[in-house]
């Protein structure tokens, strides 16, 4: 073992973010003193990030398995089936500490490393996603974060070359010291074409793939592991950049490879780069790794053992290949202007070694560095539930109009075309619903089957009644993806919140898990793959409890799938779904009347599932002309997306006499869906939804150029555009 | 028509118009690797696909433009074959001494992804004889630098020689700053040189040609070659 280290100080320790007992366990574990490498080993693999310490014991509780599913939690990304010999591989991922710290390099090499774990399996990516949420539109570091980040998700994206067809951009204060930056990515693979991280055989090479190693992102992972104080600025060094040309070029050759049959094993590195890759693919295997980094291929001279295990450089690949087939490979890497280079080899003894310059950096045991990682049950309270708000109580303080404007202008509905625009969403040709629907829904291959994709959650849900919030997102999902027609299949979870040691976080992390694990039992929705993202918080305040669920299903047939905006005039606009006018946690109630208050609206998941199994089958059936999901806003601001999708306008019955009208308008009432149906087809709809009891009424008729409310001027469609349109370039420009 | 798809490191849509040739002239092109120095014999069309050729690093399509097989394309232009390059196509033509002028970043100094309308200004050309001069087409763009530039007499000399084939315009043909997405001198988006047989244009036909995904305004462009080219042959 190398001597010139420094002495282990119990400060070098608590740099490393571990803790005092955690550093016991490690010593109990070697039976000695570690080195500086092994320290920085430990450090990378046991950090919340890396090791789901604190969240492991209740991310068992979710539902993760299913007929289709290829693939759960565990590897790079989840796998589903979804016929023809194709499966769909796909997963969300967090960059949130770096994005706040550099935004564009932050949510860039955000959507570099969720492309990479859908590729390291062996698929093509289709489709990226992303779930954004950042401060009040008032604080002074939110312009910028939004311009850097949706330029860096731009820029990756773009360049590499892979649609960003959907996502969501929300504005909080609780936001202001965390922004969240949500990735995911989607890929197609052949289903028996799928490649793993577990290695088999002795004595195969251990080759290194892609770009060089750098000094970039040491110590990136632990970043991500602790909370902000006042100096987050200082922590620009341990933010990566990406190179996205590296990427395209790496994903290429890979696939070349994999096709040409010469990979037994794949790990990208991502978070502590070459030691989580390597530990991953020698512990899943049951082997031992043994890596010789004089063999590494450096970008930086006099780059130390230390240094180059913990360097979170871009853009490279670890793999096990067929012997017989090296030179191969290495000549497809070659072509492509890829690193390649074997820097190791898989041993019988189970232990991590790691030389350099003649000497052994590190010496451990290879599956307790991952297996071992300290596991928390931490202590958790339940916030009280807020009471329930009565809609009798709420006063409306302006009229039905100018609030449907004034919402529509609100942050977090109003248009994102700013954001979206920037995102290449066509390239590839397949893209059939581009974003500001419901789902994006995306073609495989040539057709006819097609992907619908969405990332919900509701956060203000979530600070309420987590268990309650928990479901809503992933309902909200469903019904997404249920109001183009798909069948939902499966989700992957980006679970972001504040400091898990503080028992009142971990009671809405727990809380959250709990409404996650219901909802998919009950709407056959498994998690496949996803990603904790804790201690986002800023001396002590923590970020709305933010669990993003991105959601994938199928429809057979793209060419059934059903939008959001009206087709022609003349046709029933039918309600499904219960509604109470429950205002509580309402953005009516947050925008209109300045408060944030009451308990969320419940979710029924029965009742979810019934009302949306027969949304579906109106669409596929052909008989649906439009379909919208009524969340956010409500039942006006739904129908108003709808007119303004297409130009045609809507005459709406009065609110029935029981609820409040501002509560019949803009309450938030889950399962619920606005549909249209040509006239004729109406009565045979009420018929059939009687049938299977699920509550539909009639609300009003489609025509027009304006929302005609009973008792109401019209208001014109050109108006609600300007209003939904004009707020986001209007406050990225400064002038708001 | 015996196309051949020139395909650069970092060059991302070639799927796109590989599949864009193979439905509608029904034959697959070849994909021409840039470290060749030939093209496949027989090839009458030359298309460069856009993307981020070697990450767009140095100047858009500068490092692409000095690639092995650009001269092969450079000979195949001079015996007056044709050449057609879309978005990072066009800036590696531009690069590559093959068009006149130079493409900025866009005057919002944003990336840009979204339909346009394009005012087809000449039918009289093999890249736009498949549509009538004064037509308005919807096609996407998706760039972050479109904004074409020249000097004053190269501008004086594509407009008096009519070398300007597409232009930004209003859905109803007009010429307006409101529609000009990335600020190109007089809205231009797409242009042929001298001879007429090298085009480069901005937007991206070959994404708007199946009609179960949405407009197919850019089939004209592509059906319009297919013709013209079996009629040469």
């Amino acid at each position: 073992m190398n001597r010139n280290e420094p002495r282990i100080t119990p400060e070098l320790v608590a740099e490393h973010g571990l803790k005092p007992d955690e550093y016991d366990r490690i010593l109990r574990l070697i039976g000695r003193e570690p080195s500086l490498t092994e320290l920085g080993i430990f450090s990378a693999m046991w950090n919340e990030h890396c090791s789901y310490k604190s969240s492991k014991v209740h991310l068992r509780t979710l539902p993760t398995k299913g007929p289709w599913v290829i693939q759960g939690p565990g590897e790079n990304a989840g796998v589903i089936d979804i016929g023809d010999g194709l499966a769909c591989v796909f997963k969300m991922e967090s960059h949130n500490h770096p994005s706040y710290i550099e935004p564009y390099q932050g949510a860039a090499t955000g959507v570099g490393g969720i492309l990479r774990d859908v590729f390291t399996m062996g698929a093509r990516p289709i489709a990226c996603l992303n779930a954004l949420s950042f401060g009040a539109p008032s604080h002074p570091k939110t312009r910028h974060l939004v311009s850097g980040v949706v330029a860096g998700i731009g820029g990756y994206g773009n360049s590499f070359g892979v649609p960003t067809v959907g996502g969501s951009v929300r504005f909080h204060q609780r936001y202001d010291g965390n922004c969240l930056v949500n990735a995911m990515a989607v890929g197609i693979a052949r289903k028996d074409q799928i490649f793993y991280a577990a290695a088999s055989g002795v004595g195969m090479p251990i080759v290194y793939l892609g770009s060089k190693t750098g000094r970039d992102g040491i110590h990136g992972a632990s970043m991500a592991s602790a909370a902000f104080g006042d100096n987050s600025e200082g922590k620009r060094p341990t933010v990566q950049v990406g190179d996205p040309f590296s990427e395209k070029l790496l994903l290429e050759a890979c696939l070349e490879i994999m096709q040409k049959n010469c990979v037994i094993a794949i790990q990208d590195m991502g978070a502590a780069g070459l030691t989580c890759s390597a530990v991953e693919m020698g512990a899943k295997g049951d082997l031992g790794v043994t890596l010789d980094l004089d063999k590494v291929p450096c970008r930086e001279e006099s780059m130390s053992a230390y240094e180059m295990m913990l360097s979170e450089s871009q853009e490279r690949m670890l793999m096990v290949l067929k012997p017989e087939k090296e030179k191969e490979a290495e000549a497809i890497f070659r072509k492509w202007g890829l690193d390649f280079a074997v820097v190791g080899e898989t041993t019988p003894t189970k232990r991590f070694v790691v030389r350099h310059g003649g000497d052994v950096m590190a010496d451990l045991p290879i599956k307790e560095l991952g297996d071992q990682a300290p596991e928390y049950k931490r202590p958790f309270v339940n916030a009280a539930k807020p009471e329930e708000i009565r809609a009798e109580s709420v006063h409306a303080p302006v009229g039905t109009l100018e609030a449907l404007e004034k919402l529509l202008e609100a942050p977090d509905l109003c248009s994102k075309r700013w954001v979206w625009e920037q995102y290449d969403h066509v390239i590839l040709g397949n893209t059939i619903q581009r974003p500001g629907g419901d789902a994006a829904v995306v073609r495989v291959e040539d057709g006819p089957k097609g992907l619908a994709l969405t990332t919900d959650v509701t956060p203000r849900y979530c600070e309420a009644d987590p268990f309650e919030g928990g479901k809503q997102a992933v309902a909200e999902c469903w019904r997404n993806i249920t109001a183009v027609g798909a069948k939902p299949l499966a989700i992957t979870d980006n679970l972001n919140f504040g400091n898990p040691e503080r028992p009142e976080i971990m009671g809405q992390f727990v809380g959250c898990v709990r409404g996650i694990a219901e909802a998919c039992k009950a709407l056959d929705f498994p998690v496949v793959s996803g990603n904790v993202s804790l201690y986002n918080e800023t001396n002590g305040r923590a970020i709305l409890p933010t669990p993003s669920i991105g959601g994938v299903g199928l429809i057979d047939d793209f060419k059934k799938s059903a939008t959001i905006a009206f087709k022609r005039a003349n046709e029933t606009i039918l309600l499904v779904g219960e509604t109470t006018g429950w205002l509580g946690q309402s953005l009516y109630l947050r925008e209109i009347c300045g408060r944030e208050e009451g308990a969320s609206p419940p979710v029924d998941l029965a009742e979810e599932r019934e009302n949306g199994d027969f949304v579906r089958a109106l669409i596929l059936d052909g008989i649906a002309t439009a379909a919208h999901d009524v969340s956010d806003g409500g039942l006006l601001v739904a129908i108003a997306e709808m007119a303004m999708a297409s130009g045609i306008g809507a005459e709406l019955s009065a609110a029935p006499s029981d609820i409040p009208s501002h509560a019949h308008w803009f309450g938030e009432d889950q399962a619920r869906y606005v549909v249209t149906v040509p006239v004729e087809r109406a009565e045979t709809v009420l018929a059939r939804a009687r049938a299977v009891s699920v509550p539909v009424w009639t609300i009003g008729k489609t025509g027009g150029d304006a929302l005609t409310l009973a008792g109401e001027r019209p208001i014109l469609i050109t108006i609600l555009r300007k209003c939904f349109e004009s707020w986001l370039p209007a406050y990225m420009a400064g002038d708001l | 028509m015996k196309a051949a798809v020139l395909v650069f490191p970092g060059i991302n849509r070639e799927r796109d118009m590989a599949r864009t040739l193979r439905l509608v002239s029904g034959r697959e092109p070849s994909m021409v690797w840039h470290a060749d120095k030939e093209l496949p014999d027989g090839t009458d069309l030359v298309v460069i696909p856009g993307g981020f050729s070697y990450g767009d690093y140095l100047r858009c399509g500068a490092i692409a433009a000095r690639s092995p097989i650009m001269d092969a394309v450079r000979a195949h232009a001079t015996k007056g074959g044709l050449v057609l390059g879309v978005c990072n196509g066009f800036q590696i033509l531009c690069e590559a001494g093959l068009l006149p002028g130079v493409l900025m970043r866009n005057e919002n100094l944003r990336f840009i992804c979204r339909d346009v309308y394009l005012r087809v200004e000449r039918s009289d050309t093999p890249f736009t004889r498949g549509y009538n001069a004064g037509q308005v087409v919807r096609v996407p763009v998706a760039h972050g630098e479109g904004n074409y530039i020249a000097d004053g007499e190269t501008i004086a000399k594509l407009e008096g020689e009519g070398h300007v084939l597409f232009r930004y315009s209003s859905p109803d043909g007009m010429i307006d700053p409101n529609w000009n997405h990335n600020g190109a001198i007089n809205a231009i988006a797409g242009i042929v040189n001298e001879q007429g047989n090298v085009l480069g244009m901005m937007p991206h036909p070959e994404n708007h040609v199946e009609a179960a995904i949405g407009p197919t305004d850019g089939r004209g462009l592509f059906a319009g070659l297919v013709e013209a080219l079996d009629r040469a042959a």
